[in-house]
């Protein structure tokens, strides 16, 4: 064998060694969206319930509640950035990341400090490169995250919007993560989860222009508040959480199935290169067989003379 | 007929029960409250402990909830829970084995999780 087709044959092998994994990294993304978004729709009853419930309170009494209330001059706001673990998504985690820059910059220009909170290791290393300061991380579950997840990455931000400004709270809360529109397109957006907006609030939950009755609260509408908005917040990274997730598998799988795709038109061109290599071998060696050959003729008949 | 109410038992990560009521029997911080149709409208927060659900068919329906809240408006009365067991969903012997684990740790929650668990399932 030529040494050209050799080279050919090689790389043939090589490729369709790495096609069988990324087709089989297809196969268990698109699995696992399927799996993740029905975790987002056993979530959706919770959520909708507990922003009626907030809704219910936030307008239906006069509660000035620190939460619910603009503060006049916000200094200081966080910032919870969802990226994922692993790589090999497309451009999943760096359209996050870039969604957060934009959402930094724009909340400095304000005049506020940002405090940034990471979820994901690929966030985290982004951040530890550049040597940004980081508040806090989490990582090891963005590929199915449980409540509990939800409830850790809420508990130092529900501490950081209760302490007072000076004292090294925040005033507002931003979240950033990945919407799960359908199996094709997933959005980087950010959103502010406090102090809360009220007529945003309603839109989310679909019930705009519901007039939402008189509550009676037990014990209180202020002790209400506060228990619901922690669980709030909550509810609310939990959803982020697992809409991402899905995004995640949904960009996997979209990555690893334009990756399958290359390597088999890489695989097809280089069959037809090999082809034509070992083609031209073949003609190579009969022309040189039929020359061989005629030039053995001639020298016969030259010596008959 | 008998009025009714719907009522909507939710954990965070799905949906517990859900059915016609004629009475539901919840605790809440200020002490246990009975709600049955044409309740006016409450909003109130849980602590844990067992939820009674009458349902209209004469059953009941115990779970075991652990925080949360009650909300009800317009006959619907909806429990919002962090997380929710129904009693039959509820491994007595697991629940039985934290209650003393809790015990012997002295971790008071853990312990009233244990302890309500098995106090739904007990009725």
């Amino acid at each position: 064998m030529g040494a050209q087709l050799r080279v050919y044959k090689r790389r043939i092998r090589a490729i369709t060694a790495t096609k069988k994994i990324t087709k089989a990294m297809e196969m268990i993304a698109a699995s696992r969206i399927v799996k993740a978004q029905r975790k987002v729709a056993a979530s959706m009853p919770y959520a909708t319930e507990l922003t009626r419930a907030v809704t219910a309170v936030a307008t239906g009494s006069n509660t000035k509640h620190a939460l619910t209330t603009e503060v006049e001059a916000p200094t200081r706001a966080a910032i919870v950035l969802i990226t994922s673990d692993r790589g090999l998504a497309g451009g999943y985690s760096s359209n996050a990341i870039k969604q957060a820059d934009r959402l930094t910059e724009r909340l400095r220009a304000e005049g506020k400090e940002v405090d940034s909170y990471i979820v994901g290791r690929k966030g985290v290393a982004y951040y530890g490169f550049r040597e940004r300061k980081v508040t806090d991380s989490w990582t090891g579950f963005t590929d199915s995250p449980a409540y509990a997840d939800a409830k850790r990455v809420a508990a130092p931000l529900i501490e950081a919007i209760q302490l007072e400004t000076a004292e090294g709270g925040v005033d507002e809360l931003h979240i950033v993560y990945t919407e799960f529109v359908s199996m094709m397109t997933q959005n980087a957006v950010d959103g502010r989860m406090l102090p809360l907006s009220l007529d945003k609030a309603a839109e989310e939950d679909g019930a705009k222009g519901e007039i939402l009755p008189l509550f009676e609260f037990e014990p209180s509408a202020e002790d209400v508040l506060d228990a619901l908005l922690p669980r709030y917040v909550e509810s609310r990274i939990y959803n982020a959480l697992l809409q991402s997730a899905a995004s995640e598998h949904a960009a996997r799988r979209r990555a690893m199935k334009s990756a399958t795709d290359n390597a088999g038109d890489l695989i097809k061109s280089l069959s037809r290169l090999a082809n034509a290599a070992r083609q031209a071998e073949i003609t190579q060696e009969i022309s040189e067989i039929v020359g061989g050959a005629s030039a053995m003729a001639d020298a016969t008949a030259g010596s008959d003379k | 007929m008998a009025a009714e109410l719907h009522v909507e038992l939710v954990a965070a990560d799905r949906n517990v029960w859900s059915g016609e009521a004629t009475l539901v029997v919840a605790r809440t911080t200020s002490g246990d409250i009975g709600v049955m149709p044409g309740h006016q409208p409450l909003l109130g927060v849980l602590e844990s402990g067992p939820v009674t659900i009458r349902t209209s068919e004469g059953n009941t329906v115990i779970a075991a909830v652990h925080g949360g809240f009650i909300s009800f408006a317009d006959n619907k009365l909806s429990l919002l829970a962090e997380i929710a067991e129904l009693a039959d969903e509820i491994d007595v012997q697991r629940a039985e084995r934290a209650l003393e684990r809790a015990k012997s740790e002295a971790d008071a929650a853990a312990e009233r999780r244990a302890d309500v668990r098995l106090r739904a399932v007990t009725g």
